[in-house]
């Protein structure tokens, strides 16, 4: 983290955070929210898409594969290759069972890809991480590096989100809503159920590798203990069931409502009593399920719920 | 057009359908009769690609598609609809019927990002042919309905709406008339042959009604336990001793007046 002296400097690192966090929401919506693919994995996903970059873009390390000093946009995009044949992979793996063993199958995806971040050394520097990150905008603006980069990760949010919500309005996401409907008429309409769950999912996955790319830029340095994968799965789950899930401005709304308010229970958690302490993340987990419930209880489908799409031809 | 040949489907021990041959005619509408669990809807999830065989062939148009996928029978002009209707229950009326036209530009990923004039473009077109299929099903008032809403008459008609959005060459009814009343048989029967005579659909129907049977198809097959009984003009049929002896020993009567009670 880059401190954080005054408020301001906290509130910019706050929304970029935020932003990342969009991004892979908005990722996770195409998955369930559209499609009812569920995915246990997104902080494997994340990680393996700034781990990509990291190796891609940093300068030539011994304790590491590369880096290979390549441009940041060259980076990012090699994340959201890599993280989109990831999800190739396990649809492939998964193809021919139910659904629901994709969500096993993301599971033991996750449980991988963090034990390979530890122990592959030579790929990821093990334990040690991969520091000297290039961030892409700095002295653009002197002085203003920080305001910058989240002018960067905003741009990105609202592209994928145009990209995402025209995606929903076209006929393929009517396909996918079809499909999450009711498979066997989908097919007795003649559309190739595998084909569009798989484009859905590796879609996804792409906005995961993204965030996950995004956020290496951003923080610098990475390591195994930076990603406290299940976490990240739990709260970008929360983000988009709060916000709304197959709404892809709820997943947004989302993002920020629980971001904001797992900052702010961190505030509440640092007043306990020493020997709370040790609970303070416990603790947090829990406030955050507590206010999933309070919001399921009083808005069902979430603050923005799934509309369906605005006619394209009129 | 499409031949039937030797097929087979066991359920663990139950013989589902059982070496069972016969041809549907290009242009015919052929009726498919039998008592429940005679195996007819089985044939028809085989025929479409949604139920594998255990054995024997199926030609269309001389080829062999048995084990085909759905979607891929689909595109060969072979349609289906479910005996319980399966209909986008969220989606709306329009929106049932919008989804079935393949091969829509913006059903592709790239073309929805860097062509939308073209996917706008077809997209109107999609509708207008849409709206038609509804005024022609008499459902333009529940256009903007939930289909989950719709009744189960309407959902019958929907899933021959669902056919009437691609150029179809074969399509198989599974009881198109169960639990619509008569006025609405009467519409169903009138739309089924329009599309045969005007769009030169070739049909195979399930169904219990022996009065639209009667009424629509030429030849009628009777399947019992899995095995073409009999087939030929619904008069041959009713004459055939061994049909009434499946009907008499089954649960329905192939006389009109109860031939409705079935499902
Ligand atoms: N998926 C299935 N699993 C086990 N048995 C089945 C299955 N589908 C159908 N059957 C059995 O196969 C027989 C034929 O059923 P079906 O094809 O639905 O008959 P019909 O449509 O002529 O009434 C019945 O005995 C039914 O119980
Ligand atoms: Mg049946």
């Amino acid at each position: 983290m880059d401190g954080g002296v005054g408020l301001l400097n906290y509130g910019i690192f706050l929304a970029t955070l935020i932003g990342i966090y969009g991004i892979v929401t908005l990722g996770l919506n195409v998955q369930w929210g559209y499609t009812g693919m569920f995915n246990l994995g997104i902080g494997a996903f994340f990680a393996v898409g700034a781990y990509i970059t990291a190796i891609a873009t940093s300068d030539p390390s011994p304790s590491h594969l590369g880096g290979f000093g390549l441009p940041t946009v060259a980076g990012v995009i090699l994340a959201m290759i890599g993280t989109g044949l990831l999800g190739l992979a396990i649809c492939l793996v998964t193809i021919t069972l139910r659904t629901d063993y994709l969500a096993i199958a993301t599971i033991g995806i996750a449980e991988i890809v963090r034990l390979g971040l530890k122990n592959e050394g030579w790929l990821t520097a093990g334990v040690r991480g991969i520091a000297g990150i290039p961030r892409p905008v700095e002295g653009l603006v002197p002085g203003f590096d920080a305001l910058t980069y989240l002018g960067v990760v905003l741009a990105a949010l609202l592209l994928v989100y145009l990209a995402i919500e025209r995606l929903y309005r076209a006929p393929w996401g009517r396909v996918l809503r079809a499909i999450r409907e009711n498979e066997l008429a989908a097919q007795a309409a003649g559309k190739n159920v595998v084909q569009f769950r798989i484009e859905a999912f590796v879609i996804g996955s792409m906005a995961m590798g993204l965030g996950g790319a995004l956020y290496a830029h951003f923080v610098t340095f990475i390591s195994p203990e930076a990603f406290r994968s299940e976490f990240a799965t739990f709260l970008v789950w929360v983000m988009l069931i709060a916000g709304g899930s197959g709404n892809n401005r709820g997943a947004v709304v989302g993002a920020v409502l629980i971001w904001v308010i797992w900052s702010g229970t961190e505030l509440i958690t640092g007043r306990l009593p020493e020997d709370w302490v040790t609970r303070a993340g416990a603790l947090r987990v829990l406030m955050i399920g507590v206010l999933l419930q309070v919001i399921l209880l009083t808005r069902r489908q979430g603050v923005l719920p799934e509309r369906p799409p605005r006619p394209i031809d009129e | 057009m499409i031949t039937i040949d030797q097929v087979s489907r066991h359920f663990g021990g139950i013989r589902a359908v059982d070496d069972c041959s016969f041809n549907i005619q290009a242009g015919s509408i052929t009726g498919l009769i039998g008592p429940n669990g005679a195996g007819k809807t089985t044939l028809f999830g085989m025929l479409a690609g949604f139920i594998k065989p255990t054995a024997g062939r199926i030609l269309l148009d001389g080829r062999n598609v048995a084990g085909f996928a759905p979607h891929r029978l689909f595109h060969l002009g072979l349609v289906r609809t479910f005996q319980i209707p399966h209909e986008f229950a969220e989606m709306t009326t329009l929106e049932n019927l919008m989804v079935v036209p393949p091969r829509q530009a913006g059903e592709r990923v790239g073309q929805a990002w860097v062509r939308w004039g073209r996917v706008r473009d077809q997209e109107r077109a999609v509708r207008a042919r849409a709206e038609e299929v509804l005024a022609f099903l008499n459902l333009t008032a529940v256009r903007d309905e939930r289909a989950g809403r719709l009744s189960g008459g309407q959902k019958k008609l929907l899933e021959l709406g669902r056919t009437m959005m691609t150029d179809a060459r074969v399509v198989l009814l599974d009881e198109p008339g169960a639990g619509v009343n008569r006025t609405l048989l009467a519409e169903i029967t009138r739309a089924i042959q329009a599309l045969n005579v005007k769009r030169g659909y070739t049909f195979c129907i399930i169904e219990h009604d022996m009065d639209m049977i009667a009424e629509l198809c030429h030849p009628v097959v009777v399947m019992a336990q899995g095995r073409v009984l009999a087939s030929g003009s619904m008069t041959e049929i009713r004459k055939d001793p061994r049909v009434v002896e499946a009907y008499l020993g089954g649960m329905i009567d192939p006389e009109p007046a109860s031939g409705g009670a079935a499902s």
